[in-house]
């Protein structure tokens, strides 16, 4: 389904950014525009362990229909995909790329998503590198930041709602995906 | 399409959040989904759900629709990252601390508490190997000093039942925090209309829902909500690899939700204290009118308290809307809207446990019952119902008196309230 009109919640908890930085990087049109447009996704610092967030976060989006594109270069396989070890190695084109790095290594990161011409840089939560997210936007890219994929999915499309949580979404209008 | 932001005020949230129409029916009504557990789409995404990779439905003893917009819907109304619900408040307070303690741990709680609190407190949790350091909430030396290295946690009540004493939750929050431990306090009494306490600083926040929440009497259940802000990532039993869902790190894994994912996969899972979904249907329609009921029972308990504390057969009134109270200067910056509808008054009578007795014989509106935030009026004597379990040092302790009543003000016609109180008031001295 399109855009509801009447989604007129923000989603202001949870971030370490101020609101100016929220505007930026955090725009619910954006997100929403990220999520309904990307198809492969690249997520630079996957883990092969099943139990590391980023493996959490792989394993869903991959259940949810993307593609997923593990980028590890002490892994060979990751999810049953194939594992690059950096973004430019990687032979086809990617949508977004979703970083679990440190923030130190977000600026070189962001230059290659710029240089493979990837259509989003997102940064997970806490991974938070200003002159990364400049580097992307100046390339043409969207940006979030200090956000994680997974949550907003669940967000967009209401399953982070099944297990209690605030999605701060409020319409009278009949739901669905909001992307 | 342009999208219209806006941060919706406390009543509009009252009655949607939580709740955006299904798709395939529309129903406007929240619905009751009467059921024990959910078809999965295939095997692949039911092993993603018992994994926790998917959000989703799996057994109603973890999580339910309709139990998800009343968890949405109150975490909406006390600016909480989220919520879980629970068969009762009691329930609530003891996932709580089955989530954070483990044996060897302590607890530092206010001894203004809800009797069947301290009661679990004092010994539930002593059997499970944890000790509960019970202080006067209005010291804030007492509080300092009773934290040790292997204290957790601090715990109290925003408006103190019976006594009706307010917890100056500013400073002890910056005190809990000052030890890397989250401040925990039941706001059963204040309802978020009246008080946010994580607004304040509170992380943790719980309820029984069983009383201004529900608001008619009818349906038990609790709730857990964490503000998403308290940083759990060196405390033990949320950071720490948890043997009971194969070694998972809670706060690694789920970042803000990392408490409140833990308290639902794992302590609602192993307790079983689960809210009934028409339970929440039910607490869910006592919340759509909430800021409406709290403003009338907040109006008739000031006029009660103000009436009994001129009556000549009432030694004293407890209430911390009163400008005389210890407590009005807190109930101020805390509760503006008003103090709650619950409060104690002492008579004044040679035999006062007697003179109790036929006062509460002699009411013709206020129910003798063990509830508050009803609707309707209640009365009870604690000494000989709710706080009973306790030795006469531990009522002392607890700031109650054998004389003591207590009451909970509902939303009849004040004046009525007023004449029931004045007749029974009089045949005490029969």
């Amino acid at each position: 389904m399109g855009f509801g009109s009447s989604l007129a919640g923000d989603i202001g908890m949870n971030t370490a950014l101020t609101d100016e930085q929220r505007a930026l990087y955090m725009d619910p049109g954006v997100i929403r525009t990220v999520l309904a447009t990307s198809k492969t996704i690249a997520i630079v610092g996957l883990s092969p362990k099943p139990e590391r967030p980023s493996y959490f976060v792989g394993s869903y989006l991959k259940s949810e229909g993307y593609t997923v594109v593990p980028v590890n270069p002490r892994a060979d396989e990751i999810l049953g995909e194939k594992s690059y070890p950096d973004l430019l190695s990687i032979p086809f084109p990617v949508d977004m790329v979703d970083v679990f790095r440190q923030p130190d290594e977000c600026v070189e990161v962001a230059r290659q998503a710029v240089q493979i011409k990837a259509k989003t840089l997102w940064l997970q939560l806490r991974v938070i590198n200003f002159e990364a997210a400049q580097i992307a936007a100046d390339g043409g890219l969207h940006v979030v930041m200090d956000r994680c994929v997974k949550i907003e999915h669940g967000r967009y499309s209401g399953s982070l709602h099944w297990v209690g949580m605030n999605t701060e979404i409020i319409s009278a209008r009949r739901g669905g995906r909001y992307f | 399409m342009t999208q219209q932001k806006r941060k919706f005020g406390f009543e509009t949230r009252m009655l949607h959040a939580g709740h955006i129409p299904d798709p395939v029916t529309g129903a406007r009504a929240v619905p009751i989904y009467q059921t024990t557990s959910y078809v999965f789409e295939d095997t692949d995404k039911a092993a993603q759900l018992f994994e926790l990779k998917q959000y989703g439905n799996i057994y109603t003893r973890i999580n339910n629709p309709t139990n998800a917009v009343f968890e949405e819907r109150i975490a909406s109304l006390e600016n909480a990252t989220g919520a879980v619900a629970t068969a009762s408040g009691m329930a609530a307070q003891f996932a709580v601390m089955m989530t954070l303690l483990q044996a060897g741990d302590e607890l530092v709680s206010s001894s203004h508490l809800y009797g069947g609190t301290k009661t679990q407190f004092t010994h539930t949790l002593k059997k499970l190997g944890v000790n509960v350091h019970f202080v006067d909430p209005n010291n804030f030396e007492a509080w300092q000093a009773a934290i040790t290295p292997k204290t957790r946690a601090l715990y109290g009540e925003t408006i103190g039942n019976p006594q009706g004493s307010v917890l100056d939750i500013e400073p002890l929050a910056a005190l809990a925090h000052s030890h890397n431990i989250p401040l925990i306090m039941d706001s059963t009494f204040a309802t978020p209309y009246l008080c946010r306490p994580m607004d304040w600083g509170a992380d943790i926040v719980t309820h029984s829902a069983t009383k201004f929440i529900g608001g008619h009497g009818s349906s038990i259940g609790g709730v857990v909500l964490d503000s998403g802000k308290f940083d759990f990532s060196t405390f033990p039993t949320i950071a720490d690899p948890d043997p009971a869902y194969h070694d998972l790190r809670f706060y690694e894994t789920f970042g803000h939700y990392g408490f409140l994912m833990k308290t639902r996969a794992v302590t609602l899972r192993d307790t079983g204290a689960a809210l009934s979904p028409f339970n929440a249907f039910l607490l869910i329609q006592g919340l759509e009118t909430l800021s409406i009921r709290m403003d009338r029972h907040v109006e008739n308990a000031l006029a009660v308290a103000q009436y009994l504390q001129a009556h000549p057969k009432v030694g004293w009134v407890a209430y911390a809307g009163l400008p005389d109270s210890p407590y009005h200067a807190l109930a101020q910056k805390y509760t503006p809207k008003g103090s709650g509808a619950v409060f104690t008054f002492g008579l004044k009578a040679s035999n006062e446990r007697l003179a109790g007795k036929t006062f509460i014989e002699s009411l013709h509106l206020f129910s003798h019952l063990a509830n508050v935030g009803d609707a309707r009026s209640l009365v009870i004597h604690p000494a000989s119902t709710t706080h009973q379990q306790l030795s006469d040092a531990e009522l002392q302790e607890a700031g109650i008196s054998a004389g003591m009543i207590r009451l909970s003000i509902g939303l009849e016609t004040t004046e009525d309230l007023l004449w029931d109180l004045d007749q029974a008031l009089q045949a005490t001295s029969a």
